[in-house]
């Protein structure tokens, strides 16, 4: 399968997730923000980061940026898009995702191992993962508070469309397991076609068992297969 | 009463955000941007009829809190 | 300009320097040269107190490539690999403004780093506050640890480990520490040495503007009410260019085009150019004019000595300059030739074609001041305390007290600010006795810990000077790596003043004697006079980053206890050191007596059999004993891993208090399996090492005979939540 990981100046996930695409077999290119083309792909990854610094609002820059254009062409023929982090904040800004994200509730850059369910599982991004399964996974963020409004949210849940709720070890969705303050504890969304994915935990590290553990490799599975 | 607060950057404290928003304009082609600074900007209404007493009241919230005095200047205007 | 005496000691130079400063040009100096002498031989730049007593430090073992001198050392740690780190301070703009004070700390570190051609792979820090009850010391944690943060995890270079204490002792002057590791390839490291003639001069990365200016002497002149008015020279981090800016470099240091490279740190352009031309033994002439400035009208004087942050100075091999210039439009950053070369050894400065200044660069480097200051020895307080004499407390009070002081609580409030798994090969992050990171795509692993303490270095400055090596030391031994070297930051008070020179002075015999001892040198490091006001100095306070490596990090140890029914060890020997200690501090506010005393050839011996335990497998998990005890580090260890503990009572004569309280050195606490325990013990007294039981892990409970019982739900709760009340 051939992934495609954009670089941005700022962006700092690239590297990592480009460990994680190759570890599970992926032929990967890195394509640079002032590329007017993409490679053949059949899943591009926005990486985290601090695309242009997190300066004006997160992701607003890089959204406006040409390569992105090209991103949005691959994602109407179906390509697979996963935005991680500051790639979640880039699709949120260039219109990809509906929501917005906030400044988390405590006002602090966050960083620490969370959980999340899986509340789909019928997508070409979780399929390895059974429905309602719990993840322990790592967030780094300044801005992952997901905010959505009324009318949008219920379009979410209706038609299915939040990929993960952050929520504690026995997968309730409480307040003190969402760290960020996100609306109804969403961690993540797709689009309706459900092949573009925007996520604020970080699945590339959750890969090696050295590190941390293995559950994010359930998802670079799904892709895959 | 209310007022309005504009937080400025000093003049030669270097604005990374105002570079980088500035640049990607002139990357977007506006040709004639010359140069850019981000700010903020408050607005505060105030239990409070007379005018010099509610700028009074504000000046002394900038100081305390709403300016980096170290960094940044502000301005206070009455808005109605 | 006439040169006056105020325009003199504005620039914080003495009489008799100014004289010197005459009789090296055999001229008055103009204003601008003025400048470039004051940021040059100032404290901060020229090391003119501490030279006569850090050239005793060893600085040399078979693993150093590069020591003291250059913008980092250097060590192999086996195959092609190097490792580059130094730690350094960045105190009085941190106490100005807090978060762009600590931001750009991390910045000037990491610069360093990459300068040498490493890539950063690791941030640590030893942050110092004053008393939290002290006014403004909650304004100036979170504006440190969010500016730390804020810097470190927009670059995307992991933050795993660090220290942040309080003491009193700070209350007018907090230190700021940060230390940075890279990794590069033995035949790729860059210096400053600037070789060959007519070479370009270059400067790279953001425009000149009127930060800092003076930043140097500011940082080497002590407060007094009129600091604020300093404030506006307070430089503005950006991390974001830091981040274009090393990409940039290491993309060029792949090709062969650099001569030498220089970070503009402080003192900015001056600095920078001086030292690459004094190592090279040649001159530089710049054209002033052509520097890119972000202000309209800005003065040769204000070029030279802005610190403007996230600039880079480099000398490139002829013809290469267009290729470079490419990598730095790619990255979005200024490239401008702004000089050359020459043979006369003197810096040139022009501007418009006029000579607006000429120094010999001996001057501003060989022949700066270097003093001999006066100093007295610190005589070694005898008063012990005998714990008869203190008023009564019970066990399990004092216990809880200490578990949930400032010092001692949890510090997931700060970590969590910090990215600490970028990058993907944090094997260990904050809270162990050391942060492990893998090397890229290799099987080994370094080790690094950053450690201080002021108590014992006040108390007696020799001793402290050797405990805070021997600290470094054992915990670069209990995560099982070996250690190699260190980098050190000496944040000491005011160096005119006897006692202070004496306190530094001492601190180098003690760190000398450690570093020789165990073999491991220092490397780089950095020193911070004028820590204090108005006369009123801090507390000695070296800080000590620490490098070990790790051949294969399946090997990594850490101090989560594994299961339970493994047995507790404790090994070194308790002689029950009550003075100095957490306890006495915490529970009684005692800060008298002398510190728990150093014998290195136990410290030595303890660490080596606890390496062998280590590589033979034969130990779950190690911690060490440090301040609050061996009750404090079996807590550690049960909170890290929320299994339980069951502690008995020491059998032989020893007090309670003492037994568990003390602050006697070299000692460790083990996990053993009940299955190797014989084997254990049998190594242990091979090598004459005193060891005892006591205790066993369980499940749920922290215990102590008939004194404590807790959950460990509850202990966490008691030691988690200082920082979140706070």
């Amino acid at each position: 399968m051939n992934s495609t990981v954009i670089v941005f100046p700022g962006s700092n996930c690239d590297r990592d997730i480009a460990v994680a695409l190759e570890k599970l077999n992926f032929k990967n290119k890195m394509v640079w923000h002032k590329d007017t083309t993409l490679p053949k792909s059949d899943l591009i990854v926005i990486p985290g980061g601090f695309s242009y610094g997190d300066y004006l609002r997160s992701g607003a820059m890089a959204a406006k940026s040409n390569i992105l254009k090209e991103v949005v062409r691959f994602a109407n023929n179906g390509c697979l898009i996963l935005g991680v982090c500051n790639g979640f904040q880039i699709l949120i800004e260039a219109g990809l995702l509906p929501g917005a994200l906030l400044r988390n509730k405590e006002l602090k850059f966050l960083s620490k191992n969370i959980f999340v369910k899986i509340l789909d599982n019928k997508n070409k991004f979780c399929n390895k993962y059974k429905k309602n399964q719990v993840i322990n996974l790592n967030i780094a963020h300044n801005e992952g508070n997901f905010f959505i409004d009324k009318e949008n949210l219920k379009k979410l849940e209706d038609q299915n469309l939040i990929a993960f709720k952050y929520c504690d070890q026995a997968g309730k969705e409480t307040e003190n397991s969402n760290p960020n303050g996100s609306i109804k504890n969403i961690a993540g969304i797709f689009n309706e076609k459900k092949n573009i994915l925007g996520m604020m935990p970080h699945p590339e590290r959750m890969i090696d068992h050295s590190v941390s553990n293995e559950d994010g490799v359930g998802l670079f599975l799904s892709i895959l297969s | 009463m209310k007022l309005s607060v504009t937080i400025t950057l000093k003049k030669d404290v270097l604005d990374p955000q105002g570079k980088a928003v500035q640049n990607t304009l002139q990357g977007m082609g506006i040709d004639n941007l010359k140069s850019l600074r981000q700010g903020k900007y408050f607005e505060i209404e105030l239990n409070e009829s007379n005018e010099s007493a509610a700028k009074k009241k504000v000046d002394d919230m900038c100081k305390m809190l709403l300016a980096n005095l170290i960094i940044e200047n502000y301005k206070i205007d009455i808005v109605k | 300009m006439k040169i006056t005496q105020e325009i003199i000691s504005k620039h914080g130079l003495k009489e008799e320097e100014y004289q010197k400063i005459r009789k090296l040009l055999k001229r008055e100096p103009n204003l601008l040269e003025l400048g470039i002498f004051s940021a040059m031989w100032n404290e901060h730049c020229s090391y003119k107190s501490s030279k006569f007593h850090l050239k005793n430090l060893p600085t040399k073992n078979k693993y150093v490539i590069q020591g003291p001198g250059e913008n980092a050392g250097v060590i192999d740690i086996g195959d092609d690999d190097a490792i580059i780190f130094k730690i350094e301070s960045h105190n009085h703009p941190s106490f100005i403004e807090p978060y762009q004070g600590a931001a750009t700390g991390v910045g000037g570190i990491l610069r360093d780093i990459f300068t040498m051609g490493a890539r950063p792979i690791a941030l640590l820090n030893s942050i110092h506050f004053g008393d939290p009850k002290n006014n403004n010391t909650k304004n100036l944690l979170n504006g440190v640890v969010s500016g730390i943060g804020g810097y470190g995890n927009c670059v995307g270079i992991p933050t795993v480990g660090g220290e942040t204490k309080f003491n009193s002792t700070y209350n007018e002057n907090i230190l700021v520490n940060a230390m940075a590791v890279g990794h590069a390839k033995k035949d790729k490291i860059f210096y400053s040495k600037a070789k060959g003639l007519g070479k370009s001069v270059v400067y790279v990365g953001s425009k000149t503007g009127r930060d800092g200016i003076h930043g140097a002497s500011m940082a080497s002149a002590e407060f007094d009410e009129n600091s604020e008015e300093k404030k506006p020279t307070v430089q503005v981090g950006d991390p974001f260019t830091e981040k274009l800016l090393m990409e940039a470099c290491l993309e060029l240091m792949k090709k062969k085009s650099i001569i030498a490279i220089q970070d503009m740190g402080a003192a900015g352009l001056t600095s920078s150019s001086v030292e690459m031309a004094s190592k090279g033994g040649l001159g530089i002439s710049l054209d002033l004019e052509k520097v890119p400035c972000r202000e309209e009208n800005m003065t040769p004087y204000e070029m030279m000595l802005s610190e403007s942050q996230e600039r880079m100075l480099i000398i490139l091999e002829t013809g290469k300059e267009n290729e470079a210039q490419k990598i730095f439009e790619k990255w979005d950053l200024d490239f401008v030739i702004i000089g050359k070369t020459i043979k006369e050894k003197n810096l040139i400065l022009k501007y418009n074609k006029t000579e607006v200044g000429k120094i010999p660069i001996d001057a501003l480097s060989d022949q700066a001041p270097i003093y001999e200051r006066d100093w007295k020895k610190n005589k070694i307080s005898q008063r012990k305390i005998k714990i008869k004499d203190l008023n009564k407390i019970k066990f399990k009070d004092a216990f809880i007290k200490i578990i949930s002081s400032s010092n001692h609580s949890n510090k997931n409030w700060v970590t969590n600010q910090f990215d600490q798994m970028v990058m993907g090969d944090t094997l260990q992050k904050s809270g162990g006795d050391s942060a492990v990171i893998r090397i890229h795509k290799k099987n080994k692993a370094i080790a690094i810990t950053v450690d201080s303490n002021a108590n014992y270095c006040k108390a007696h400055p020799t001793t402290g000077g050797k405990q805070i090596v021997c600290e470094s030391w054992r915990n670069l031994i209990s995560v099982g790596s070996k250690p190699i070297a260190i980098t050190n930051c000496l944040n000491f008070g005011n160096p005119e003043n006897s006692e202070i020179m004496g306190q530094f002075a001492e601190t180098i015999i003690g760190m000398k004697e450690a570093c020789e001892f165990l073999n491991y040198p220092v490397v780089s490091g950095n020193v911070s006079f004028y820590n204090g006001t108005n006369q009123k100095n801090i507390f000695p306070t070296p800080v000590i980053g620490g490098v070990g490596v790790i051949d294969n990090y399946n090997n990594v140890f850490d101090h989560k206890l594994k299961a339970e029914g493994n047995i507790i060890l404790v090994v070194g020997k308790t002689f029950g050191h009550l003075d100095q200690t957490a306890f006495l501090r915490e529970i009684y506010n005692k800060i008298e007596g002398p510190p728990p005393e150093i014998n290195l050839s136990n410290e030595k011996n303890n660490g080596l059999a606890i390496l062998k335990l280590a590589k033979e497998k034969l130990i779950c998990s190690i911690h060490d004993v440090s301040t609050g005890g061996i009750i404090s580090s079996i807590a550690e260890m049960s909170l890290s891993s929320m299994i339980g503990v069951k502690i008995n009572k020491p059998k032989k004569l020893l007090n309670l208090f003492e037994y568990f309280f003390s602050e006697d050195q070299g000692r460790y606490i083990l996990e053993v399996k009940p299955n190797d325990i014989g084997k254990v013990k049998q190594i242990l007294e091979d090598e004459n090492i005193h060891h005892e039981a006591v205790g066993v892990a369980q499940k749920k409970f922290f215990e102590v005979e008939n004194e404590i019982k807790l959950s460990v739900e509850e202990l966490y709760n008691l030691n988690n939540k200082w920082y979140y009340n706070y």
